[in-house]
């Protein structure tokens, strides 16, 4: 049967098993959206700004492991979704993005909402395609599925002219992608593994330090049961956070600029490092040439391309970080040579002493609400069971530090390309994935600006988010950089004229609270995470003073940490230059 | 230590591809001294030649990039091995009165050929590795030179060693 461009596009969703398509209408999308009106097999969530589509797609695809879907029109329909493609791709997650396309006739002559998407989307997708002929349709999209989802996954995009919309052919659906220049890497190499095993026994401190591939690899489950069985002490990126349960005993958490001191001092003193879907990006690494330095390296990551770039590494091993954990965890558990116990006992010493300082104790307040305080109680009250997105900023570093992540696909947030506006969108994406679990947006008043006008989606499609503003009317972590680096100078981080944040959610029609005593705290987050089937946006009028710590300046060493200044042991050169 | 290396790649022959590779390039900083490409026998390929610099450390990532590219079907350092380079040139000089003699002596002794003449200018092609169409530049006159084209290096491994699909 001859079916148009705009039935093959919805068919083709429906083939791929997708549920929502995250989208916003205009001309050259009209056809797709005539053949939407008429079916229900793919539901159409209309956002109210097109990078408020792609975020979603994400909070969903980073929460479920599934591709998010987004459609868009011509022109600034694809612009807008730039900064969410963008996004998407820095932290390497599944999305297929459709923008809608003037009709072919017309590309090239500066048409009323034309822009060359595919050529402003080149730098920031991992593949992209304009369709040329209704009969290449089907199979693009095939194509589009498979490169998002498989290898180190990302953003792709699908640039469709509005007259191959309109266009007929006999439909046919490929049950396979064939590419013959993409073909990902699964297992790993056994002799490189086997290497990586004998040096990871040999270590006298060894240190493992995983990133967003154990998420994105679903390895989660081979890497609790790898560090277990050596019992070495395990670090996570911001984007790792949750791969390994946070509140076991040899978990040291999160590493980098706002690491703790026991995670980054073993990063500074091991001598042997094993990295899995870990990017040793800068603010992970701080000076390059102060970084790990007694350390031998594994590392094991998907993509070739991440393996050497900013760190020399020992031991490379391409391969999908589960295979790989499985395969190393088989050959330690046969291999004749065990840990050293001994060494470890001395190395996990040195490490407890380095966590008795208590890196992350603040100095509490019964005056000013600390941020800190709000996020101890939400993960309380959630018990490290809700979805969490963030913007970013100090808000996010502090969800952090303070919510312990127990599974993978709970923390939610833009780490690579630091998006603001992010996290209202991204918990939308999340909230329609998971209808009947618990969904926190941690914000700040200023990111959550950003994406503001996705509290109309909210409300059309009910989602019961619980939205966290932390406000201290700055823009936080740029006023900390100002105090820190500027001698205080407070360039434009103020936040002036800044809403009622709860009249502002009452007029969307939501629940807002405005809380301004740490006494109020705990109960106001009870009463809101019980509002079931409400948004409710709490605003918390926090201390506008307080800046997150530990932190390693920009190019320094991860042993050069400034430390909060409650704590009062600072073994370390605490000055930033 | 930045040395030069010939990276030849087959890659689909696409709308876009070049301007993937090219995007590549310019966002990562690497350098590019020349790039050639062209439609292969098997017209669904394309041939490209790219000559760049930089460390062991630099040229690993650029081929490993490159491989990442979707487009890229296959990519080999030239470099690496034993190998041909040619590049062509097309130059416009001044050869009046006794120029007239000198340059065309050049041309034979380069194994170039004049492949048009005015009163006042020859047009000669000479092909050979950069180094040899520098040299070439070098012995003209001083001021004689109106004009020069360069291809762009093409290479290709000795021997039975091929890029192939």
């Amino acid at each position: 049967m001859e079916l148009t461009g705009a039935d093959i596009f919805v068919r083709c969703l429906a083939e791929e098993g997708v549920e929502y398509l995250f989208g916003y209408p205009g001309g050259a999308a009209l056809h797709l959206y005539d053949a939407l009106y008429t079916q229900d097999k793919v539901q159409h969530i209309l956002v109210r700004h097109e990078q408020g589509a792609t975020h979603a797609a994400d909070g969903y695809a980073r929460s479920t492991g599934r591709p998010g879907v987004v459609l868009v029109t011509s022109g600034p329909g694809a612009t807008n979704t730039v900064t969410g493609i963008a996004t998407a791709h820095m932290d390497s997650i599944p999305l297929v993005v459709f923008t809608a396309q003037v009709a072919s006739a017309l590309i090239g002559d500066d048409a009323f909402q034309e822009v060359d998407s595919v050529g402003i989307t080149r730098p920031c997708v991992k593949h992209n395609f304009l369709v040329r002929d209704v009969r290449d349709l089907a199979v693009t999209i095939k194509k589009a599925f498979y490169i998002a989802t498989t290898g180190r996954p990302g953003p792709v995009v699908v640039d469709i002219p509005k007259d191959i919309t309109a266009h007929k052919t006999e439909y046919f659906y490929p049950e396979t992608a064939v590419i013959r220049s993409y073909s990902p890497v699964k297992k790993g190499h056994q002799t490189q593994i086997k290497k990586g095993v004998e040096l990871l026994l040999s270590a006298k401190r060894p240190m493992i330090y995983t990133g967003g591939g154990i998420v994105l690899g679903e390895a989660s489950a081979s890497l609790t049961a790898f560090v277990r069985e050596l019992g070495y002490p395990i670090t996570n990126t911001l984007m790792g956070l949750g791969s390994y349960p946070a509140t076991d005993s040899l978990f040291l958490g999160m590493l980098g600029m706002h690491g703790t001191y026991e995670a980054n001092m073993a990063m500074h003193e091991c001598d042997v490092l094993l990295a899995v879907g870990a990017r040793f990006d800068d603010r992970i690494t701080g000076d390059l040439a102060q970084f790990c330095p007694h350390a031998r390296i594994v590392h094991v990551d998907v993509d070739p391309s991440s393996i050497g770039k900013t760190v020399p590494v020992e031991v490379p091993i391409v391969g999908d970080a589960d295979t790989v954990l499985q395969d190393m965890m088989k050959r330690v558990k046969a291999s004749d040579t065990k840990p050293d116990s001994h060494a470890l006992k001395s190395w996990w010493q040195q490490i407890e002493q380095w966590r008795g300082l208590k890196c992350l104790t603040y100095q509490k307040s019964d005056e000013l609400i600390k941020p800190q305080y709000v996020l101890e109680h939400l993960y309380e009250l959630t018990g490290g069971d809700a979805y969490v997105t963030s913007d970013v900023g100090q808000h996010q570093m502090w969800t952090a530090q303070y919510y312990k992540f127990e599974q993978p696909r709970r923390w939610i947030n833009s780490g690579g390309l630091g998006t603001m506006g992010f996290g209202l969108p991204a918990a939308m994406g999340v909230q329609f994935a998971h209808p009947n679990d618990t969904v926190v947006c941690v914000t700040g008043e200023a990111s959550i600006q950003m994406c503001i006008q996705e509290l109309s989606t909210c409300k059309q499609y009910a989602l019961p988010i619980k939205v966290v503003n932390l406000n201290n009317r700055y823009m936080g972590m740029v006023r900390q950089w100002q105090e820190f680096f500027y001698e205080k100078r407070y360039s434009h981080s103020y936040m002036e004229a800044l809403p009622d944040f709860t009249l502002l959610a009452e007029s969307y029609g939501h629940v807002g609270f405005k809380i301004t005593k740490p006494s109020d705290v705990e109960g106001v987050l009870k009463e809101a995470l019980g509002m079931k089937d409400r948004l409710v946006f709490m605003d918390f009028i926090t201390d506008q003073k307080e800046n997150v710590y530990p932190m390693v300046g920009a190019g320094k060493g991860h042993h050069e940490m400034h430390l909060a200044p409650c704590n009062a042991v600072v073994p370390t050169d605490r000055e930033l230059a | 230590m930045s040395d030069r290396h010939i990276i030849s790649i087959l890659l689909e022959n696409e709308a876009g591809a070049l301007s993937r590779v090219a995007g590549l390039f310019s966002a990562r900083g690497y350098n590019i001294q020349s790039l050639t490409v062209a439609p292969t026998e098997d017209e669904t390929l394309s041939r490209m030649t790219i000559v760049t610099s930089g460390s062991e450390r630099v040229i690993e990532q650029i081929t490993k990039q490159l491989n990442k590219l979707v487009d890229v079907v296959r990519l080999v350092d030239l470099t690496e091995g034993p190998h041909i380079e040619r590049e062509m040139m097309l130059i416009k000089v001044r050869a009046e009165g006794s120029l007239r003699d000198e340059v065309k002596r050049l041309v034979d002794i380069f194994r170039g050929r004049v492949i048009d003449v005015t009163d006042a200018f020859y047009t000669i092609e000479v092909t050979g590795t950069g180094t040899k169409l520098d040299a070439y530049l070098e012995t003209l006159p001083t001021g004689s030179i109106m004009e020069t084209v360069r291809s762009g290096v093409s290479g290709i491994a000795r021997g039975e060693k091929g890029l192939q699909v």
